[in-house]
């Protein structure tokens, strides 16, 4: 009996091991440090140009997927965004890009994107893709959207992704925010990731 | 028309994330299994059809859970993760256990010993297939994969989420290998019948008890499927208690299949007994298998 015991016990332990995180945390949102691959994607700008990461270079990276039409999550993170902007100082805002990427791209146009974004301030872009390329960047971020029935308006709801990704200058990836973390907390881990 | 039926098929088979470690792990395990069977057969002691169509029909669901686009629902819904665990840890898992591979697996090495193989392998074995360590890790291993926080991380890392079906299968299989053992306890010294069911009944109620908590907790216990994004719009309250009975129904019904099961064993190897008490010629030899009979 007490083998089993000892052998029990190193099972346990082996299990709790593996779900560690060595990695320290600095973030009030999670660590993902490693765990996603680096910023890359090819998409629509609200002038309707290919926009690559390119466009970000030397910029820390929010990244949030969404709709326009959203009735929720999109506007309140949205807003949440932008009040964490608003309480950085100047220097640090400057370095710092919110990527909102619509996966709703037969309602979204360029020019209804760029109307939209602009209600939340200059530092948040709007971008959408063809239906590959939005596969390719949600499936990259372990996220995906789908569709409901439209109904006798045409109107239909999505189902997207809740999470702010975020990335450093260089573009790896490090900070995974809830949406509904608070507005202070979101700033504090926008200053961090502007000065990795 | 036909080509776009195929178009159709071609995008269910394909794997939403393609994983070499499922692919290398499936090929050997079904080359294993073929080059035995051929060995036996060619040796006159080619094992039942049944046992073939058990193996076959086990190991394809878990393929299928785990390598289609089944699996990109699994990753975005938490019902559908359920009922890939359930095919998993349950239905695949106690398939290829009722199949009996196990003698199948050995005769693919032929006369072939590894004797420092075998150094390792027996003490884990020995570990793995004790009855309560089995148990404690049917009933953990769901625990722990459905703990929030741990669920949360595996849905977002790729190799934790690999880490994850595979410990499930795994586990699955040596559960209902020690339960379905169709050797007589007193030859092979494997779990007694009594023992067995004792771990099913160990089994059984954890789980309830876990899937009505999931059914009946409110919702947003995983919000992985939330923060992450459903892959189409259903309430998280619909998604929870679908999952939470798709962990507490389907399991339970299984145990009580492995429950029926071992009462079959148990009364074959009795009335074997009561006929006779000195060992026939076609008794059970250690390896576990009898040429000819395709008992499961």
């Amino acid at each position: 009996m007490p083998r089993r015991l000892i052998a029990l016990t190193t099972l346990v332990f082996a299990l709790a091991l593996a779900s560690c995180n060595n990695a320290p945390v600095s973030f009030h949102g999670k660590d993902i440090t490693g765990v996603m691959p680096d910023l890359q994607f090819q998409l629509t700008g609200e002038q309707g140009q290919t926009v690559t990461e390119q466009r970000f270079q030397d910029k820390a990276v929010i990244l949030f997927f969404g709709y326009t039409h959203c009735p929720d999550f999109c506007p309140t993170t949205l807003t949440s965004l932008a009040q964490a902007l608003k309480k950085l100082p100047e220097q640090t805002r400057e370095q710092i890009r919110v990527m909102f990427v619509s996966v709703d791209p037969d309602r979204d146009t360029p020019e209804l994107l760029k109307k939209y974004t602009g209600y939340f301030g200059p530092r948040i872009v709007g971008l959408t893709g063809n239906k590959e390329q939005l596969d390719t960047l949600t499936k990259r971020y372990r996220t995906t959207y789908g569709y409901d029935e439209p109904d006798e308006n045409g109107n239909y709801l999505v189902s997207h992704g809740l999470a702010m990704y975020g990335f450093d200058k260089q573009g790896k990836v490090h900070l995974f925010m809830r949406n509904d973390q608070p507005v202070d907390q979101i700033a504090e881990d926008l200053a961090a990731l502007a000065g990795l | 028309m036909w080509r776009t039926q195929w178009q159709l098929v071609q995008g269910a088979i394909t794997p939403y994330i393609f994983s070499v470690p499922t692919v290398l792990l499936t090929l050997l395990a079904v080359g294993l299994y073929a080059l035995g069977w051929r060995r036996l057969a060619a040796q006159g002691r080619r094992p039942s059809w049944w046992r073939l169509l058990s193996f076959g029909v086990g190991v394809l669901l878990c393929y299928v859970v785990m390598h289609t686009q089944f699996d990109y629902y699994a990753r975005f819904m938490f019902f559908m993760h359920r009922l890939q665990h359930m095919v998993l840890h349950h239905l695949g898992a106690f398939l290829i256990a009722l199949s009996n591979p196990l003698p199948i697996f050995a005769a693919a090495f032929g006369a072939r010993r590894f004797p420092r193989l075998a150094l390792v392998w027996r003490p884990l074995r020995r570990l793995l297939f004790d009855p309560v360590v089995a148990t404690v890790l049917f009933v953990g291993l769901i625990f722990f994969w459905l703990s929030p926080v741990v669920h949360f991380d595996a849905m977002l890392n790729l190799n934790l989420y690999e880490l994850m079906n595979w410990s499930m299968l795994v586990d699955g299989v040596i559960f209902w290998l020690v339960i379905l053992d169709p050797r007589d306890p007193d030859d092979a010294r494997t779990s007694r019948f009594g023992v067995r069911f004792l771990m099913l009944l160990a089994a059984l109620f954890p789980q309830i008890l876990l899937g009505a908590y999931i059914t009946f907790s409110d919702p947003g216990l995983y919000d992985v499927y939330a923060v992450c994004g459903r892959a189409w719009p259903m309430s998280a309250a619909t998604d929870q208690v679908l999952g939470g009975i798709f962990t507490w129904i389907p399991p339970a019904m299984m145990t009580i299949l492995g429950a029926l099961v071992v009462l079959r064993l148990y009364v074959r190897h009795e009335s074997k007994k009561g006929e006779s008490h000195a060992p026939s010629a076609d008794c059970p030899d250690h390896s576990g298998f009898r040429p000819g009979t395709g008992q499961l």
